[in-house]
């Protein structure tokens, strides 16, 4: 199997000249290049075609790597966050407080109700922007781009309230160790009152307007099947592995964050095709919902971070008059905080599955290792089988539908 | 009934003697050590076995160990994870740092194609029998195996950067 | 109510001579303008600004009213290539090879800090900057860059579009500029 090594375009030239069909023709390559409109995100896919359906094809990736890892290495933990915003980034409030999950469980530390309640606001709002991006976009890669201009008008609803949290609107760098960096103001949550009084009726419109469309279940039904074992030996965690019938969800398995106080379904498709993806990220923007209304109902009061001086910066007037503050403050910002020799491992429940993180420390103010889960990555690899056979135009609904993020694949 | 760690240990240790060893509790993870040679027995019994039913890779990554003992330098780790019982574990292999050979576990898992390049990627770590062992991440052409503790992080190639204001020295990067 | 007389509806005339039905000017002006209100993008996406440049496109910021109505994918029909995101080595081929099958007049703008110059990602595997191996006319910075300074660039853009001269594409210095990136 040695030719499994060669570029694609060898090997598929190899193919093409021993192969011809009855009727003369010849089997073709296909670059769908990096740069393509319909990849979100720069990956190749170097296609063996026959006319218009798919024989065979195979994926390079790596067209973004920016070495994550190892930049992890030689940064203090507090540098780090920067670098997992930009892994999903079209939800990258669940990738900053998985970092900080991961840290508070290798120092041992107990997040106060408040905070943690506010986490999971936070982390289903970036859900729901997840998918309203991949969604949203499916339509636009089968033709329909008005769901893409009208829903996307809320992702700015949604930037605007991250925006009140912590300042940015995409790579959001949100919270501390501990919980936050400020309480959140009555404005923040003012704005989510009022998304959560517009959002549904419009994402009501929007499933309308695709979900029983003759049209877009042609293009989209058992495009891009696979089965619940074949997606679970490919690694396929989140909506993915959810559309094919498997109801695995980290929130229900594992749970962070007080998620076991919040009541939500998990929906579950059945055949793992491309309208199975789309109707259970659908389904799961109205779980997310709910989420959040239950978590601003019983938000409690208290805290909003935990009382950690070693890892959180302590109030900007006390460092000025009082010496441990200070002291505190020089030791946080230079990265000289205490960590013990550990090795953790902590999921979270990403936009596209279980997002992990493998820190191991030694002691220092870098991480030795930290190595991250990524689900793109894994589930990416599938791509080829779930399209043989398939036209081309399926195997651009099947990416889309995939929601694969280049910075997520490659990091 | 919960699967609890005790077991798992006594089970593998029962099957497999000295091929497993090392067993630590961190965290909630139970992690352990896997001779390299076996490990593709071991991860079958753990997937196939009816009490322990380790039906999920999670993650496959690589560990460079510069300062230990020349046999034990390169590493990969294994995260596997039971979805009936909800328990994870760790499994560590150490490869010998100048000729690091492990088997793959495509045959068992097709999740592990694309992260064993990966982790010959970046650590240079060789799978044998894998279908398709070359570069992902990285260019094509490249010779070193970037994740290793002694490759630098930085673009050789900038003129614009003075060491000087960042407190760098040839010795500290 | 807004004082209509104070709003402006046509793009600013460039200097020139009128009179009772005609008006007067340089081709250079005309060429300008027209160019500089039709620029196409061609979208080269890579990482997150190309989110914030999809929130661009979309209805709130809108970049359609600045003549970028059509999103070329094609090199060989876009005027403006827009980098955005980061650039690793592996991916500037490809982006060489696209400004190279753009047709002239072409200008690039660099959105967001990878783009200009590596950004945050200093390592062995990031280009630190498009500018080593295609020419740049606007670098807009940011990480990412909020709409509206993207489309503050694209304002500059068109600034230099306007002012510039129809002979530029085939003058000594412009030949210099694209030879000492080696770009035929």
């Amino acid at each position: 199997m040695s030719d499994l090594l060669l570029p694609p375009e060898l090997r598929y030239a190899g193919i093409i000249e021993q192969r011809k069909n009855e009727d003369g023709s010849e089997l073709s390559i296909l670059n769908l290049g990096p740069t393509h409109p319909a990849t979100h995100g720069i990956f190749q896919n170097i296609l063996l075609m026959d006319g218009e359906r798919i024989v065979d094809g195979e994926g390079t990736v790596g067209y973004i790597h920016r070495a994550f890892e190892k930049i992890a290495e030689n940064r203090p933990f507090y540098q780090i966050t920067p670098l997992t915003d930009r892994m999903n980034y079209c939800s990258a409030p669940i990738n900053n407080m998985g970092w900080w999950m991961t840290l508070e469980k290798a120092l041992n530390i107990e997040v106060p109700k408040r905070a943690q309640y506010l986490r999971v606001i936070v982390m289903e709002l970036a859900r729901i922007a997840d998918h309203i991006i991949c969604n949203s976009v499916l339509g636009v890669d089968t033709g329909a781009l008005t769901g893409f201009l009208y829903v996307f008008q809320y992702r700015e609803k949604i930037y605007e309230i991250y925006e009140e949290i912590c300042g940015a609107r995409l790579t959001t760098n949100m919270g501390r160790i501990g919980g936050f960096e400020r309480d959140w103001s009555p404005l923040a949550f003012k704005k989510l009152d009022d998304f959560l009084a517009e959002f549904p009726a419009i994402w009501g419109e929007f499933e309308n307007l695709l979900a029983r469309n003759r049209i877009f279940m042609d293009r989209t039904i058992d495009v891009g099947p696979i089965s619940a074992e074949k997606a679970m030996s490919y690694g396929f965690t989140g909506p993915n592995l959810r559309a094919a019938g498997v109801d695995y969800d980290i929130r229900v398995m594992q749970p962070y964050s007080s998620y076991e106080d919040f009541e939500f379904d998990i929906p579950v498709g059945k055949s793992g095709d491309t309208y199975d993806r789309f109707c259970v990220r659908n389904a799961e923007v109205w779980e997310s919902l709910k989420i959040i209304r239950q978590a601003l109902d019983k938000m409690p009061e208290g805290p909003y971070h935990a009382n950690v001086p070693d890892y959180y910066l302590p109030p900007k007037d006390e460092v000025y008059h009082n010496m441990e503050s200070l002291i505190y403050h020089f030791k946080i910002v230079m990265g000289e905080v205490p960590v013990p020799v550990t090795e953790v491992y902590h999921p979270v429940e990403g936009g596209n599955g279980e997002l992990g993180f493998y820190l191991v420390t030694d002691g220092s103010r870098t991480p030795y290792r930290l190595h991250f889960r990524r689900p793109c990555f894994i589930y990416y690899q599938a791509f080829n089988d779930m399209v043989r056979g398939q036209m081309l135009s399926d195997a651009i609904a099947t990416l889309s539908s995939l929601n694969v993020i280049a910075g997520e694949l490659d990091a | 009934m919960a699967l609890e760690t005790s077991v798992i240990q006594n089970t593998l240790t029962d099957r497999f003697e000295s091929k497993v060893s090392d067993f630590q509790q961190i965290h909630d993870i139970l992690t352990f050590e896997v001779n390299s040679e076996s490990i593709v027995e071991v991860m079958q019994f753990l997937r196939d076995d009816k009490t322990l039913r380790f039906n999920f890779l999670t993650d496959l990554c690589g560990m460079h160990f510069p300062d230990a003992a020349v046999e034990r330098q390169l590493s990969v780790v294994y995260h596997m994870h039971n979805w009936y019982d909800n328990v994870r574990i760790r499994i560590k292999c150490f490869l010998h740092g100048e000729k690091p050979e492990i088997d793959t576990v495509t045959g068992l898992y097709l999740s592990s194609n694309w992260q064993e390049r990966e982790t010959y990627d970046f650590y240079g770590i060789i799978f044998k029998g894998h279908p398709q062992l070359k570069r992902i991440l990285n260019m094509d052409e490249m010779v070193s195996f970037p994740m290793r503790k002694e490759f630098p992080l930085e673009d050789g190639g900038r003129t614009d950067k003075d060491d000087r204001f960042f407190g760098r020295t040839t010795d500290n990067c | 109510m807004s004082n209509s007389s104070k709003i402006i509806t046509d793009a600013p005339a460039p200097e020139g001579f009128s009179g009772e039905g005609f008006f007067a000017t340089k081709l250079d002006s005309v060429v300008g303008m027209a160019r500089a209100n039709s620029l196409w993008p061609l979208p080269f996406a890579t990482s997150c600004c190309g989110i914030e440049f999809m929130a661009t496109m979309a209805s709130h910021y809108d970049v359609a009213r600045f003549g970028s109505e059509r999103m070329s994918f094609s090199p060989r029909q876009a005027d403006m290539l827009l980098v955005m995101g980061t650039i690793a080595k592996k991916m500037a081929p490809i982006l060489r090879q696209v400004y190279e099958q753009m047709a002239e007049p072409r200008w690039v703008i660099s959105v967001g800090a990878c783009a200009c110059s590596g950004g945050i990602f200093d390592t062995y595997s990031v280009l630190q900057g498009i500018d080593k191996i295609i020419p740049v006319d606007v670098y807009v910075p940011g990480c990412p860059p909020r709409p509206e300074q993207i489309l503050d660039g694209v304002m500059r853009l068109q600034d230099l579009v306007r002012s510039e001269s129809v002979r530029r594409r085939s003058s000594p210095e412009y030949t210099e500029l694209l030879a000492s990136y080696n770009i035929k």
